[in-house]
């Protein structure tokens, strides 16, 4: 056997074929060569019917987790709501999920797929609750694990959300392997990659997307079983874009079309993801506009060719709410509702809490998920961090919070107020990262013209921002792209 | 003074410099690339004894091998629910005040 370079850069030059033998997906018959790829093809060709997932989920314990009515915060919501406003707030309690958290759903049908093929193990690259959710599906199905995180900024201080879920992917018998802030952690998980030969569980494959579907199956029954309708909205944390595409695929394969699907993050405008010294300076690991936004606007920046998560396709609108919000309502779930969950997971419960007041009494909107609490991942250390990290901790109007500097909770739950994205921006930059893809593509296969695009590539556009093939075009001939 | 901090099949952690500053990604922040990528694994000492400091090999959880410097015997977590922030408490009181007058 030959000895192969692992230098940063020649690992970066084998990306291609690594992850071709680590997903098992050739990615290539799906490509147009121009700007479009058949996304609806990649899904059915590769993955699993809902029903067979419903099936792969059972065999591990995963899904069919409660749904909760949040009758005290409705109640709280409704007292600084218009009149006739207030929208009937439920939560989907994702926490009761073997590993914790929505990710079970994630990790059970790439497991499963990786050892139906033969692989030995799986690796996932991952700081959050997805790598605990591989860990665990890996103990139970006899796979081998390894779960790479980005942990530690350059004075070995960790966040200690992230120190948890090393915890317990060790608690599940993973090889947890630890790394300091950057973004070559991927020439260190592609080697890995190649030297055990182990499954890419990846977050963005067919198999881990679709495995989110039968969540949004689930919220729609579960309503119409609760209320005799489908919910009126359903609100969605939003980072990578798999837990809002897989949710709002499966409401549509219930008949919940009508449901409006709203994504919300955690606003952490202003700070860099890949800074040694900002690292320690945020208060949540996930669930941010620091992934949000970039894999919105830009869905194939992840460790596959092709993303299956695509939110720009099913987003009806995109809100944030502020770090000091989400720790409030964090606080404010135990304490009105008895129901104790970890911070990140109650982005889209702040959220709800302020949609809801704009909303009609009679009208329901869904909380989508929760995550579990515990020792490192909870309001009280994750608060105690920042404080202790220089972070100002205070009392005040969440507007005047500043990511990185201070934390401000509300004074009251008045000043809970969801801020809108514009779409209309995002739906631009969407188009413009695409061409802009499409060419770097081309320039790497050695054809140095221009993108040409036809029909075929502006239908997809279309299909890729929900606008028409008018407004495609027109977006294009603003970006100067024509 | 001990000659010998772990031994044989102890659990162990190491620590090791995957790309010196030198040799970092020119994307990453101008802070980022003036320090090392750095790595930590846990794992089963491999040879027959060694101190904190040594160049040693380990046998992960998954049985790969990985190599590093020798940095704590038996790792373990210290992470807690944190000093008190007293601003918390605050929250639950104010709350409840209110759902005791929304539900009269």
């Amino acid at each position: 056997m030959s000895m192969k370079k692992t230098t940063h850069e020649a690992l970066m030059s084998r990306k291609g074929e690594i992850i071709r033998k680590a997903v098992g997906i050739d990615y290539s018959e799906f490509e147009s060569g121009s700007i479009a790829f058949d996304f609806e093809k990649m899904m059915s060709s590769t993955g699993y019917s809902l029903e067979e997932i419903k099936s792969i989920q059972r065999e591990t314990g995963v899904g069919n987790t409660p749904l909760y009515e949040l009758r005290n915060l409705t109640a709280i919501a409704r007292k600084y709501a218009p009149a006739g406003k207030g929208a009937r707030i439920f939560l989907k309690d994702e926490a009761s999920n073997p590993s914790g958290s929505f990710k079970a759903r994630r990790a059970a049908t790439s497991v499963y797929h990786a050892k139906k093929h033969g692989y030995k193990g799986v690796i996932a690259a991952t700081s959050g609750n997805y790598g605990a959710a591989v860990a665990s599906q890996a103990a139970m199905r006899g796979l081998d694990c390894i779960v790479v995180q980005e942990c530690y900024d350059s004075r070995r201080v960790g966040q200690p959300e992230i120190i948890e879920k090393a915890r317990k992917c060790e608690a599940y018998g993973a090889e947890v392997m630890q790394l300091s802030v950057g973004p070559e952690l991927f020439s260190t998980f592609l080697s890995l990659l190649e030297t055990t030969g182990f499954f890419n569980a990846s977050l963005y494959t067919t198999f881990g997307v679709t495995g989110i579907e039968t969540l949004g199956v689930e919220i729609a029954q579960q309503m119409v079983e609760r209320t005799g309708k489908v919910p009126s909205a359903v609100v969605v944390t939003n980072a990578g874009g798999g837990n809002l595409t897989g949710t709002a695929r499966g409401l549509r394969a219930a008949g919940a079309e009508s449901s409006t699907v709203i994504a919300a993050s955690v606003n952490l405008a202003g700070l860099n993801m890949a800074s040694d010294s900002q690292f320690n300076r945020k208060s949540f690991t996930t669930g941010h506009t620091g992934f949000g936004i970039p894999f919105t606007t830009f869905p194939d920046r992840s460790d596959v060719p092709r993303s299956a998560a695509r939110p720009l396709r099913y987003m009806d609108r995109y809100v944030t709410v502020n770090q000091g919000e989400v720790f409030y309502m964090t606080e404010a779930l135990a304490r009105t509702e008895g129901l104790e969950r970890g911070p990140a997971g109650n982005t889209s419960l702040a959220a709800a809490f302020s949609i809801a007041q704009e909303m009609d009494r009679e009208e329901t909107i869904v909380v989508q998920e929760t995550e579990y609490t515990g020792a490192g991942k909870h309001v009280q250390p994750q608060l105690a961090f920042a404080r202790e990290n220089g972070i100002l901790l205070k009392f005040g109007n969440p507007r005047d919070e500043e990511p990185g500097t201070n934390i401000i909770l509300p004074t009251d739950p008045s000043l809970i107020r969801i801020r809108d994205l514009d779409l209309g921006e995002l739906r631009s930059s969407y188009i413009r990262h695409s061409i802009e893809f499409a060419q770097q593509q081309l320039e790497a296969a050695g054809r140095g013209a221009a993108v040409r695009f036809d029909d075929k590539d502006i239908r997809f556009l279309a299909d890729e921002t929900r606008m028409n093939e008018k407004e495609v075009r027109s977006a294009i001939r603003t970006l100067g792209l024509e | 003074m001990k000659n010998t901090d772990a031994i044989r099949g102890d659990w162990v952690q190491i620590h090791r410099t995957i790309l010196p500053p030198e040799e970092r990604s020119n994307r990453v922040p101008q802070d980022t690339k003036e320090v090392p990528l750095e790595m930590w694994v846990n794992g089963f000492l491999s040879r027959e004894s060694a101190k904190i400091g040594d160049e040693v090999e380990i046998s992960t959880n998954v049985g790969r091998t990985e190599h590093g410097i020798l940095q704590l015997v038996n790792p373990g977590y210290e992470h807690s629910f944190g000093k008190t922030v007293p601003e918390l408490r605050q929250i639950g009181i104010q709350l409840r005040d209110i759902l005791r007058e929304e539900l009269k």
